[in-house]
């Protein structure tokens, strides 16, 4: 028992430690520009077919569930204010984090471990190169990046999927349809939306790059890594969310 | 065939180790080691597998830290050093991996210009691809430049390997099991290649490995680590003249079985 809260004290220093290192490595020149560029693009720009589908089905599938009940109360025109509100609010910076938690935590916790477990880390150092600023650093701001990008990408084509399901039903423009999303969203709503996915995007990448770096060697360590790169971060954030929600409803 | 004619400047020592130790928990693997490398030496460095052989280069090159003692590398102090003055010594010794540690997701050129443009930044783009070419060919590969690790033999992945390391100019190097794994055609040429890389680029270079074959060709001084020690030293014959039982075996299996 005490040794577990000596290994579980000496993990928190450990993650102080790194989460340090990460914001003094951040800051201190050379910065690897071309890197984060590089890992942007992997990050971001690989993720958006798979963030496409995903956030359209959800658009699509949670206006065809929440109809019904609009409908009992005769209030299926207020269907615009309740997707918007639900993507912009909840869903948008939720479905993107766990969709890049799946994607970009367990292919930066694989490569960074299997890169462990051949010394190809150790060769970095030996070779003049930090590798904490190469590949962490650089990794965890690309997701801090571009997690907040894709969840603006998701908003809106979750709610273009909204749309298309009502116009399957009703007789309805695009145009007024998304007058009346405009209308609903306040500042606050988007603000709180971005707070959501930077925080979620710098988790995963943290959390990923975390795992990965100190994986344990060996073939195992490496599927080892992927799996706690995706369950970490998915529970964490999920954990974040539950905060957020209390904190901004309180300040509101 | 043993090995004649290096220069060496036995005034000169290049790293000095001195009563280090390195424990992992309670596992003690070097015990009040001492070792001296000298300018323009190859030294290699012999043992049973686990033995600490490969703990012992990390600690010269800081990717370890070593519990007690000292280690001096061409006349700093590496406890003393602060991570940038560590990238900085780093630069002067090559660090050649048991497997050979590739990026994997890079082409061999990347591989070769990664460690170049990153610590020579003024360097133009053709004098970058005129390095990258130079020591290719030196290490007999040029025709690999375009390739993925991936795409590469065990003996030519041991050869960029080097190569990448060369590429910096590196006055010492530390080779880690530079034979394991290969069969013996291609260990012949990997001890050529040893010989030629210390007498083209002038480096001292420390040698692990249980090959004695290897150790005899390269090695123009040897120590064996034996517990955490090293008990013995000198050229081949000095050391495996003896019935040690704990150093027999290792010419036997070599030579005899």
């Amino acid at each position: 028992m005490g040794r577990k809260f000596n290994n579980l004290l000496l993990e928190f220093a450990r993650l102080h430690r790194f989460l340090m290192r990460f914001f003094r490595e951040v800051v201190s020149p050379p910065f690897e520009f071309k890197e984060i560029i590089r890992q942007c693009y992997e990050i971001g720009w690989k993720s958006f077919p798979l963030i496409s589908l995903t956030g359209f089905i959800v658009g699509f599938v949670f206006t065809k569930q929440s109809r019904p009940s609009l409908e009992d109360f005769g209030a299926t025109s207020m269907l615009p204010n309740l997707i918007s509100i639900a993507i912009v609010r909840a869903l948008a910076p939720l479905v993107t984090a766990l969709i890049a938690s799946g994607k970009v935590g367990s292919q930066i916790g694989a490569e960074l471990s299997s890169m462990n477990v051949t010394e190809q880390i150790d060769a970095m150092e030996v070779s003049g190169t930090n590798p904490f600023k190469f590949l962490v650093a650089s990794r965890i701001l690309a997701t801090t990046i571009m997690i907040p990008i894709l969840c603006f990408y998701v908003a809106g084509i979750g709610l273009l999927g909204g749309y298309l399901s009502m116009a399957a039903k009703d007789d309805l423009s695009i145009l007024s349809f998304f007058t009346q999303v405009f209308e609903t969203i306040k500042l606050v709503d988007v603000f709180a939306m971005v707070l959501r996915a930077v925080v979620f995007g710098f988790t995963i990448g943290f959390v990923s790059t975390y795992v990965g770096y100190f994986s344990s060697k060996g073939t195992e360590g490496v599927g080892k890594a992927a799996n706690s790169a995706v369950v970490a971060s998915m529970f964490i954030v999920f954990i974040e969310e539950l905060l957020i929600v209390q904190v901004l409803s309180l300040i509101s | 065939m043993a090995k004649t004619g290096s220069a060496i400047n036995y005034e000169d020592c290049v790293i000095q180790v001195e009563n280090v130790s390195k424990s992992f928990g309670s596992l003690h693997v070097l015990r009040d080691v001492d070792l001296k490398l000298y300018n323009g030496e190859n030294l290699v460095v012999l043992g049973r597998s686990g033995t600490g052989k490969s703990v012992l280069i990390k600690l010269i090159s800081g990717l370890l830290k070593p519990d007690s003692g000292n280690i001096n590398v061409l006349g700093q102090r590496v406890n003393d050093l602060t991570e940038k003055e560590l990238m900085q010594l780093r630069l002067r010794i090559g660090f050649s991996f048991q497997n050979s540690a590739l990026y994997d997701s890079m082409t061999v050129r990347e591989n070769l210009e990664f460690p170049l443009v990153r610590n020579k930044r003024n360097l133009t783009r053709a004098e970058i691809n005129r390095e990258v070419e130079d020591v290719l060919d030196g290490v007999g590969l040029l025709q690999a430049l375009n390739q993925m690790p991936s795409e590469l033999s065990g003996g030519q992945k041991k050869r960029i390997g080097i190569a990448r390391t060369l590429i910096l100019r590196p006055d010492i190097m530390l080779y880690d099991e530079p034979t394991a794994g290969l069969d013996p055609i291609t260990c012949l040429d990997i001890n050529g290649l040893i010989n030629e890389v210390q007498e083209r680029y002038k480096t001292s270079s420390i040698i692990i490995t249980h090959d004695l074959a290897c150790a005899k060709m390269v090695g123009d001084r040897m120590v064996m680590l034996l517990d955490g020690k090293f008990d013995r030293q000198g050229v081949f014959e000095e050391i495996f003249n003896t019935d040690d039982p704990r150093v027999k075996p290792f010419y036997d299996y070599n030579f005899i079985v």
